[in-house]
């Protein structure tokens, strides 16, 4: 009973660490909080279950369909939504404000398309839906391959973070954007990369969610609300922390579901979170990001 | 009393009189439709009384008003009709200043976050204890209320609400919130208790947006978490104050009766386009109208007089 807790708790980790990734970069580097977030996560679930139903094209093929179409997604949002608002902007709380209304409404947009489409029916599909045998414990196959995607995806963002010129340029600006520009970094370019480099880890994170977990077109809401509160337990821009408070929610999420009550999984969510904010509103694990 | 003053009291007072006086002539649709409607603008007035001056945007809007509606559904058997009122209010004056005390000094995007997570943690324990505790989810509510009786604590509510508003915008209290708004080192600087004033007025536009429920709930018969704690009640709330602008007495309202009148006739026309149309609103409000429609006009003459007056002087 643990060890299946644990594993599954670990594989809705992981899944969670990589959608909060993506967030954590698009507010920690391009400073906008994006609330309709959750909702380029359902489209691309949205996307992986046509083309697995309709077309009979497996999730991991529709993740190199949802890694580039986010990104450009993610891209147009911040030139057409978040670029005149930035420009625009008197101050930062008058830009947080705006961005937040603005996304808002996005959010709207989206999600009624997704309920004119698709309809507000529970929707899930069957793929690699059998058994593996795991440290004595069955598990589905298609968790184990979420588990290795999420942990393939983020170990790769992380690299290409810390280890190229271009992602060192993206954390320049997450930690102090004034002084980038001193260096010679574009900090809107690097704001519109780290915006559209969100969206490619927001679609890849729905791609892989939509394997094991059913999902509707208004359920978008509560993962921005479930990365967001990781994003802020780990750390505004930490990626690191973002990895490590991911995996702890899913961790108190799957044993609050197994050992309590399943009812309370979401009231657990927001009482941890709640209490993060009152308690520690820079994180578990600080806002630095070097 | 400057004259102005005088006028502008009669004019409320002759308002009221006429809205009070309209179940007399209007049809049993045209009541439900005024309550609706002046349930929105007392939220509106409540949320931008708070969030207005203090630029804090919130979203437990809904966690105030489902809270009157579900002690209105739970107590109804219990307690005489007044008094059921005054406990909610009181509930949720109770509940507003832990949240307050706990949480105003968070700002921006933290608060918007903590105010709809709040929202959601509520209406989750609700149904969890109804689920699990009572073993029900739903309950009725039989209350000898009739909706004429209804419409007229709303009115008294809102206009209630719309005095306070208007007193407290020109009292000292109101100035200082406008310094608050402005630059909080500075208020602090000259003075002024800003938590104290901030929950104040948060635990004051809580009451009204409780009461906004209390009242409402016997409207509805039967009530359960997803319809008393329905998070699109804080979005229309907020989208409709910023309309008219929060930082004006008139804004809200001015906001709440087109919007409340165009979401009517859309989710009566076109119910599966209604949250794109919301959410386009969203974006044309804060694209074009970042200041809410009455500042947009007072601009939009500002620009035009200039013009007017070399005319005047060369004849």
């Amino acid at each position: 009973m643990l060890v299946t807790a644990v594993l599954s708790g670990l594989v809705l980790g992981g899944t969670y660490a990589l959608l909060a990734m993506g967030l954590t970069l698009q507010y920690g580097i391009a400073r906008i909080m994006n609330l309709a977030y959750g909702e380029l996560i359902i489209v691309a679930a949205f996307l992986s279950y046509a083309l697995f139903t309709y077309a009979g094209i497996s999730p991991v093929w529709a993740l190199l369909i949802a890694l580039p179409g986010g990104f450009v997604l993610g891209y147009a949002i911040y030139g057409l939504l978040m670029a005149p608002l930035v420009r625009r902007a008197r101050n930062a709380a008058s830009l947080e404000i705006d961005s937040i209304l603005t996304t808002f409404g996005l959010l709207f947009v989206i999600q009624g398309l997704l309920l004119v489409t698709f309809g507000a029916n529970f929707t899930s599909y069957s793929y690699l839906n059998d058994a593996v045998q795991i440290f004595g414990t069955r598990l589905a196959a298609n968790r184990l391959l979420a588990l290795v995607l999420a942990v393939v995806l983020g170990a790769a963002i992380y690299l290409v973070l810390t280890r190229t010129l271009w992602g060192t340029a993206l954390r320049a600006v997450a930690v102090a954007p004034g002084s980038a520009p001193l260096v010679g970094i574009d900090v809107e370019r690097a704001a519109r990369m780290a915006f559209a480099l969100g969206g490619a880890l927001a679609a890849a994170g729905g791609v892989v969610i939509s394997m094991y977990q059913t999902f509707t077109a208004t359920s978008g809401v509560v993962f921005t609300m479930k990365a967001l509160i990781i994003v802020i337990m780990g750390g505004v821009g930490n990626i690191l922390g973002a990895l490590s408070a991911g995996l702890l929610l899913g961790l108190a999420e799957t044993m609050v579901a197994t050992y309590v009550d399943p009812g309370l999984t979401l009231a657990t969510t927001y009482g941890l979170f709640l209490a993060v904010l009152l308690w520690r509103p820079t994180g578990l694990f600080g806002r630095a990001v070097r | 009393m400057t004259p102005r003053f005088l006028l502008e009291i009669s004019a409320f007072i002759a308002v009221i009189a006429a809205l009070a006086l309209l179940p007399l002539f209007a049809s049993p649709y045209g009541i439900t439709l005024m309550i609706g409607m002046l349930g929105y603008v007392a939220l509106a007035i409540g949320w931008a009384l708070f969030s207005g001056p203090t630029r804090y945007v919130s979203l437990a809007t809904v966690a105030f008003f489902g809270i009157g509606a579900y002690t209105c559904a739970v107590f109804s058997e219990v307690l005489a009709y007044p008094l059921l009122l005054l406990v909610a209010g009181l509930i949720g004056l109770g509940v507003a200043l832990v949240v307050g005390l706990a949480t105003l000094r968070l700002a921006g995007v933290y608060f918007v976050i903590f105010t709809f997570g709040l929202a959601e943690l509520i209406r989750q324990l609700v149904t969890w204890y109804e689920v699990n505790i009572t073993g029900t989810l739903g309950r009725y509510i039989f209350l000898p209320v009739t909706p004429e009786g209804i419409y007229w604590q709303l009115l008294a509510l809102t206009a209630a609400a719309f005095a306070m508003s208007w007193a407290i915008s020109r009292s000292r209290l109101g100035l200082a919130l406008k310094v608050i708004g402005e630059d909080e080192v500075v208020a602090s600087h000259s003075g002024i208790d800003i938590a104290r004033v901030k929950l104040g007025l948060f635990a004051l536009s809580a009451v009204i947006m409780t009461l906004v429920g209390a009242i409402q709930a016997p409207r509805w018969t039967y009530v359960e978490p997803s319809i008393a704690f329905n998070p699109t009640v804080s979005f229309l709330t907020l989208i409709m104050a910023l309309l008219g602008g929060a930082n004006r007495l008139m804004g809200p309202i001015l906001g709440a009766v087109p919007l409340f009148l165009l979401f009517e006739w859309l989710s009566a026309n076109f119910p599966n386009h209604y949250s794109i149309i919301l959410g386009l609103i969203f974006i044309t409000i804060v694209f074009v109208l970042p200041n809410g429609v009455l500042d947009f006009i007072e601009k939009g003459w500002a620009r035009r007089l200039p013009v007017a007056k070399p005319a005047e002087v060369h004849k």
